[in-house]
């Protein structure tokens, strides 16, 4: 491989493969997401998008296989140390904390910049000067008018947002949504598409997304899986003319 | 405009909410120094400082509970190991009492080191199993070791002079002793709950996977937590061995561990000022209770009962959801 085309490549696999007592979920997986693209992972229920998801963050261990990132080999880095990095993941079920109020939400990765927060000695209030940086981040979601509601408190596609805020406030290089339209209204799913293209403008995004009309209008490159292996890879109009993927899909029950 | 105003209003809410907190638990705490100040003008000094003693350990075990999400059954080790240092220290080396406890709270720090990073790698209810081991450890230690005194513990130790100057004979002196010893522990308690440090413990409690994915490395946070909680713990069990002038075996054993539980259900887990509810009733009931005997025993279990089926946010969080407020 040529370096230039190394180079513009942040994350990639060789062979990643994950078996569970004899089901291999994710099969001989070779990925390669270019620098500054929307990269969504598509595919039918079970085809091993989330277990994908899971071994890249590192919160899975691959069976074999390596994973690449900045050129740099994270196939046995801890998932805290991946996150240090610069890739950062969203989670399936809101991950939010659900008894803070969304201020204290989004600062706790803010709080992140100052290094570890093991100054038990000092007044929380010395997080004040974070306040600024918090509403900002808050406002660009959309969630400015609810920084004092608890988490818990806040509907769906509300939290979604609270939770992109969270992870952009981190500033990562590369952020990987673990379906973040899932269960979202229509009026939602617009915001937060919106809202991902805003943040893709400098950096990198690699989703898994049911939602083929969003992952349509967002992604620059679509990899297809099926039953742990990769079935198609390219930009929307190659892949959905792939009779490979359709029949995947159409053979699943999907339309 | 009323779209304007309730954003506002949304907006300006935290800070002032938490300023009203602020200055609550500020009162509370002044209200809690001046009761305490004429307390012993009212009340038998040994049997307050009994409370005080019990209620600092019970704080610093709600501290692991109710503020790091870890429920440990073995603190009786570092109240219990705290309490025979600095009876050895005071008795054997003649050290001053506040040096004596102070080399009690250390032990009980490396103790709970030691422990806490073999323990804080497992949850749940196997967390609690490996702290009440690594206790029962500790017991079976203390019944073997000499320094100890077996089955009679250190007994007689001298209360001393506090800096080689004040004498703690009078129960009185020893009482404000034990009062500011107490205030101290409870305000960095409060200090190390609303800290940057105790915002991350909160989060990792909340959502651990998310913690660390934003990460933070949560054993290392645990870790720090257990060990002032083994520190806080020991500190009053060191207090304790110079105002009773006594550490025993019933300082480390079991049951010595399963008096915070107790006292912190009863009194609220996870609020700051229920453990010390909790302690003075605790105690109240053994020494007012005493002459039922074994029968103690058995009106505190079937209090435990209570509290646990119909009065789960004990007193200080009933107060705390009617007021709705964080006490």
């Amino acid at each position: 491989m040529p370096m230039a085309m190394s180079d513009d490549i942040i994350l990639a696999t060789e062979g990643l493969t994950k078996d569970f007592k004899g089901f291999t979920a994710v099969d001989d997986v070779t990925l390669r997401v270019r620098r500054g693209s929307i990269h969504a992972l598509i595919g039918p229920n079970g085809a091993g998008k989330t277990t994908c998801f899971n071994l890249l963050t590192k919160f899975l261990e691959p069976t074999r296989g390596t994973i690449t990132y900045n050129g740099r080999n994270i196939t046995a880095t801890k998932p805290t140390d991946v996150a240090r990095l610069g890739m950062v993941r969203s989670f399936q079920i809101s991950a939010v904390f659900p008894h803070m109020s969304v201020m204290e939400n989004v600062r706790i990765a803010l709080q992140k910049k100052r290094g570890e927060s093991f100054d038990f000695w000092r007044s929380e209030r010395t997080l004040d000067t974070l306040d600024d940086e918090v509403r900002n981040l808050v406002g660009a979601v959309g969630l400015g008018d609810f920084v004092a509601a608890k988490a818990v408190e806040l509907p769906y596609g509300r939290k979604r947002a609270l939770e992109i805020a969270t992870t952009l406030a981190l500033d990562p290089e590369m952020l990987l949504l673990d379906e973040p339209m899932a269960g979202m209204g229509h009026e939602d799913v617009e915001r937060i598409a919106a809202l991902i293209r805003r943040i893709a403008a400098n950096r990198t995004i690699l989703m898994v997304e049911h939602n083929l009309s969003v992952v349509a209008s967002l992604s620059d490159t679509i990899t297809v899986l099926a039953r742990g292996r990769v079935l198609a890879q390219g930009d929307y109009a190659t892949v959905s003319k792939d009779p490979r993927v359709i029949e995947a899909y159409i053979g699943a029950g999907h339309g | 405009m009323a779209n304007v105003s309730t954003t506002v209003a949304a907006g300006v809410a935290p800070a002032s909410g938490g300023d009203r907190t602020r200055t609550l638990h500020r009162a509370i705490f002044i209200g809690l120094a001046l009761m305490l100040a004429v307390a012993p003008f009212l009340v038998y000094p040994v049997f307050l400082m009994k409370v005080l003693c019990f209620a600092l350990f019970a704080c610093a075990f709600n501290l692991l509970l109710g503020f790091g999400g870890l429920m440990s059954f073995g603190h009786a080790a570092y109240f219990g190991m705290a309490s025979y240092v600095s009876a050895h220290a005071a008795k054997v080396w003649g050290l001053t009492p506040e040096l004596a406890i102070l080399a009690g709270t250390a032990v009980a720090m490396v103790l709970g080191a030691v422990f806490g990073a073999l323990a804080v790698r497992r949850k749940g209810i196997y967390f609690a199993m490996v702290t009440l081991a690594l206790a029962q450890m500790v017991y079976f230690l203390s019944v073997q070791a000499p320094f100890t005194g077996g089955e009679d513990g250190i007994q007689a130790v001298p209360r001393g002079r506090l800096l080689g100057l004040i004498s703690f004979a009078d129960d009185r002196v020893l009482y404000y002793f034990v009062m500011a010893v107490f205030m101290g522990g409870l305000l960095l308690i409060y200090r190390v709950i609303h800290s940057p440090f105790g915002q991350v413990c909160k989060a990792i409690r909340e959502n651990e996977p998310r913690a660390i994915s934003l990460g933070y490395r949560p054993l290392h946070y645990k870790l720090a937590m257990f060990v002032l909680s083994a520190g806080l713990a020991g500190l009053a069990g060191a207090t304790k061995a110079i105002v009773f002038q006594l550490a025993s075996l019933t300082d480390v054993h079991w049951s010595m561990s399963g008096e915070p539980v107790l006292m912190t259900l009863i009194g609220g887990i996870g609020t700051v000022f229920g453990p010390i509810a909790g302690a003075l009733v605790v105690v109240s009931m053994q020494n007012y209770l005493a002459h039922l005997g074994a029968w103690v025993t058995v009106v505190q279990g079937g209090i435990f009962i209570l509290a646990v089926l119909i009065f789960r946010e004990g007193i200080v969080g009933f107060i705390a959801g009617r007021l709705k407020q964080q006490l």
